[in-house]
């Protein structure tokens, strides 16, 4: 088990750290002054000798590498520096994002399960029969359609015109989450009925399931008994990467919707030019992302007898 | 040529689909009835007519013309994007795969760090701090896609390393810059070609978000993503100026993503 699990953690900790130096180096290279943005307050004229201060405390008169060692030693402290937009501390930024990010995400999860199961089970044993084709052309068109476009047009239809949705959030609420976790939903669960579909085909083919029909179990009993517990573990791998997705990758639905999640900040912090706020969130979003990966993996060593032998071994 | 036509069908139906798109995209100045960045701003947001067919946007430019422009925009982006990340991946993954050793090692680290790493997100923090235009889109969409190209080519080369062809031309002698190009290249493009064309439609989805947070290509230009931001922010005002850009995109991402799977049925009929 170890044996495993540590290549992983040393894997993931270069990529932390490659990502991060990429990311600092981005923001080093970019025009700009830090100091001056953080001292720029509206109206107030700066004056150079605070400016020289401030770089001198920043510490932005050092080497560059000594730069990236000093931010990356306080990051492991827990400490991303201060927002230059906010002037708050980025972690404090990152958490309030992130939580509005994490409830999204769940709600979509919850929708995407419902829509996906049932309709990519459905298809795969009836298929090639009017059902299946009805289920791929709406998966299909699901995919291509990019869903910022569906975002709008629900918000339109169901924020402006029926007036049934709050057309921008604010702060967390319950009606506002609805709507953006249909439009993640619509593009995740059209991906994901697919795949759902093609691995219950898989199954349908091996010799256990001929076997099962051969025995003369009704085909209720071999699909619920048989077929779906051997499913479930392709189809939890494919749900994290959804999950990996929905965490980071949700910044457009975000911004069209103004849900106050992560990404929405992060597109807030780059047009600003607030570089520790982009940098912290690189980093975190990086951090979570393989996190769940890892999680993935790990709870294949619990669900699959075969590797839990091997991990006890 | 009729032989082919008529084992696949659905093939031929999609490339000339495929074909039309590039029509359109190369004949714009042609097929546009206006000029795309001539405005007038006393005909702003028109509604459908006779001499707008969808109307003008808010500073009184033809929509139609724009679209059709748009056109051009994003397949030359698309193009761009997909020809240098395969470019660039399939490079790596000969190079790595075919020569082995420390190189193998740093190139395919490098490949896993950008595979274990949600690309869109970095994507947008380069082009966002790079500011925003077509190169740089294209440039931070390269970066974080080449990655999933290196290590299959990379695993096709490995497999193709040990074929007897290739071992009798390394005994004969032959250059190792020959026998890439002559023996590993022809023998991994084709995964190349299928994957790439699969691609298209994504890609073209990613250049268009990248636009639409106002990363990607900047006003004036026609591009679909940032047509379809300029329309959000009249929503209320006039809808249809965010129907249209939509609607493109979705129309020629579900050609590409029709003709790309049935390019790898026709290419590679095991996979299907």
């Amino acid at each position: 088990m170890l044996k495993k699990v540590l290549p992983r953690l040393l894997q993931m900790l270069i990529t932390v750290v490659g990502v991060s130096f990429l990311t600092f180096s981005l923001t080093y290279l970019a025009p700009g002054d830090p100091a001056m943005m953080l001292l720029e307050a509206g109206d107030t004229i700066v004056s150079q000798e605070t400016i020289d201060q401030t770089r001198k405390e920043l510490g932005l008169d050092k080497p560059f590498l000594v730069q990236y060692g000093n931010w990356a030693v306080h990051a492991l402290q827990g400490d991303m520096g201060i927002s230059y937009s906010a002037k708050k501390p980025v972690t404090e930024k990152l958490a309030e994002g992130f939580a509005g990010t994490l409830l999204l995400a769940a709600v979509t999860i919850v929708f995407i399960l419902l829509i996906s199961i049932p309709l990519g089970i459905f298809s795969a044993v009836h298929q090639n029969k009017p059902v299946d084709y009805i289920v791929r052309f709406f998966s299909f068109v699901g995919v291509s359609m990019p869903s910022f476009w569906v975002g709008l047009i629900l918000l339109y239809v169901f924020g402006l015109k029926l007036g049934l949705f709050p057309i921008a959030s604010a702060e967390i609420n319950a009606k506002g989450i609805i709507l953006p976790a249909i439009t993640l939903a619509i593009y995740q669960s059209a991906k994901y009925t697919r795949q759902v579909r093609t691995v219950i085909l898989e199954e349908l083919h091996q010799d256990y399931v001929v076997g099962a029909r051969a025995r003369g179990l009704s085909e209720q009993v071999i699909l619920w008994k048989h077929i779906l517990p051997n499913a479930v573990l392709p189809l939890i791998t494919l749900l994290g990467m959804s999950i990996g997705w929905l965490l980071g990758g949700v910044a457009v639905i975000e911004m069209v919707f103004s849900w106050p999640g992560i990404g929405n900040m992060a597109v807030r912090a780059i047009t600003m030019r607030d570089y520790p706020l982009i940098e912290g969130f690189v980093l975190w979003i990086s951090i979570v992302y393989m996190l769940i990966n890892f999680l993935v993996d790990v709870s294949y060593n619990f669900l699959d007898p075969k590797l839990r032998k091997e991990a006890q071994a | 040529m009729r032989e082919f036509v008529k084992t696949h069908r659905l093939f031929a139906l999609y490339t000339v689909l495929v074909l039309l798109i590039i029509f359109v995209a190369l004949a714009a100045p042609m097929l546009a009835p206006q000029d795309p960045y001539s405005g007038d701003m006393k005909a702003v947001f028109l509604p459908p007519s006779a001499e707008h067919w969808l109307g003008t946007d808010k500073l009184g430019r033809d929509m139609f013309s724009r679209l059709i422009y748009g056109t051009s925009t994003s397949l030359f982006m698309t193009i761009c994007l997909v020809f240098l990340t395969a470019g660039l991946g399939a490079t790596v993954g000969i190079v790595s795969g075919y020569f082995g050793g420390k190189v193998e090692m740093v190139l395919m680290r490098f490949a896993d760090m950008m595979l274990s790493f949600p690309g869109v997100v970095l994507a947008i923090a380069i082009a966002g701090i790079m500011g925003g235009s077509i190169v740089n889109t294209i440039l931070a969409l390269v970066a974080v896609s080449w990655a999933k190209y290196a290590r299959l080519v990379r695993s096709l080369v490995i497999k193709l390393r040990s074929n007897d062809f290739i071992v009798a031309a390394q005994v004969n002698g032959t250059r190792p810059a020959m026998i890439l190009w002559r023996h590993i290249v022809p023998n991994v493009l084709p995964m190349v070609v299928i994957t790439g064309a699969m691609d298209i439609g994504t890609m073209m989805m990613e250049i268009a978000g990248l636009s639409f947070l106002g990363f990607g290509a900047q006003p004036p230009t026609p591009e679909w993503g940032l047509m379809l931001n300029e329309g959000r922010q009249y929503i209320q005002t006039a809808p249809l100026m965010m129907v249209y850009p939509g609607l493109a995109i979705f129309i020629v991402v579900s050609v590409f993503n029709l003709w790309g799977d049935a390019l790898r049925d026709v290419l590679d009929p095991r996979q299907s």
